[in-house]
């Protein structure tokens, strides 16, 4: 009873979302968005007249050729503190229920890692770390950026928990890490609020698009956000796979 | 219609958000309802013959067709913050196991 109820209630509202969306003027059509009367086209274009070409175009209004991330990073910056802010505020919500004050030890796991799994876990770890790395480090030239390059280096981390049963990774190292990533953050916008004259702005000089140097604080800001998300990821696996040890 | 999958997607997570009861099962309702919205959000700034919206050697030119970047831009975020409250989730469905030592949430309420 109750699940059909359920039912009634989901095609329901499924079917009031199809209708209310199907032949609405004000809702492009799948596949038919009109950016010109959207407020991307000033992001596409960084607010120039001329067209911004890629590997010439120097002093754009914002810096990277990746247009999400000048979004991200540059015009909707605070945006992303707030996100930050919401992920370390989630790490820590995860810390306290599951830390405690006293030692703690790997929980054990189902299969015993043999030699083999350990050293190739070893071998790919690196990799994977590169990975991550260089994902961050063009974040604003080619899709990537922060987030996944700090979710790439946490599945590393990952990677060595399963792989090796008595693995910790030194937890407090990350938390300092993880501080001082998000606190140059501020820090970051602060300068810019001192320096030139709002919160977050750009005030190191953009360059050429498509240059790795360049787009001033867009790459200093992604590697940060890497840095944090990297580290924050990898002490909620360590909360996970640890329990309190046994008195 | 690729956004009638989205919509099916989000109420399938919503139904399975109503009627399930192990708490593992409800987070993971959480998900596919969040994949759906993320599905249904990109698709809104989808545009035919439209390219990624970054500026390559190939692509040189802010003049071309670009599929719209906000909505891109927008659920990255969410999907961030999905992650989140994914953890925050497990974190508790964790602390429930550990003291209850089940994960129906009927079983939790008889002790």
């Amino acid at each position: 009873m109750k699940k059909l109820l359920a039912f009634v209630l989901t095609i329901g509202l499924g079917l009031l979302i199809i209708f209310a969306l199907d032949a609405n003027t004000t809702f492009d059509d799948f596949g038919f968005a009109n950016l010109a009367e959207r407020v991307s086209t000033r992001y596409i274009t960084k607010g120039s007249n001329v067209d911004i070409i890629f590997g010439q175009t120097l002093e754009p209004e914002s810096g990277p050729a990746n247009i999400v991330t000048s979004i991200v990073v540059d015009y909707r910056s605070f945006d992303t503190l707030g996100e930050v802010t919401v992920l370390f505020i989630s790490a820590l919500g995860v810390a306290l229920l599951l830390g405690s004050a006293g030692a703690q030890k790997r929980m054990e796991l189902n299969f015993k890692p043999n030699f083999m799994l350990r050293v190739g876990s070893r071998a790919l770890f690196g990799i994977i770390i590169m990975t991550g790395v260089y994902v961050t480090l063009h974040g604003h030239l080619t899709p990537g950026g922060g987030f996944p390059g700090g979710a790439m280096i946490a599945s590393a981390m990952l990677l060595l928990y399963l792989a090796d049963d008595e693995f910790r990774a030194r937890i407090k190292g990350f938390k300092i890490l993880e501080s001082i990533a998000g606190s140059l953050y501020v820090i970051i916008g602060l300068l810019g609020l001192v320096v030139a004259t709002y919160f977050l702005q750009n005030f190191l000089p953009n360059g050429t698009v498509g240059d790795l140097l360049s787009s001033g604080i867009v790459p200093i800001i992604y590697i940060l956000i890497g840095l944090k998300v990297g580290s924050e990821i990898s002490g909620m696996i360590d909360n996970f796979l640890t329990e309190e040890e046994a008195q | 219609m690729i956004q009638y999958a989205a919509i099916l997607l989000m109420m399938i997570g919503l139904y399975g958000l109503l009627t399930n009861r192990n708490v593992i099962k409800i987070v993971i309702s959480l998900n596919v309802l969040e994949i759906g919205l993320n599905i249904f959000i990109i698709s809104i700034g989808f545009v035919y013959d439209g390219i990624a919206p970054i500026l390559t050697s190939v692509n040189n030119s802010s003049a071309l067709l670009f599929v719209d970047p906000l909505p891109q831009a927008l659920v990255l975020t969410a999907i961030v913050i999905g992650v989140g409250t994914t953890a925050l989730g497990l974190a508790i469905v964790k602390s429930i196991y550990q003291k209850y030592k089940t994960l129906e949430i009927d079983e939790v309420e008889e002790i």
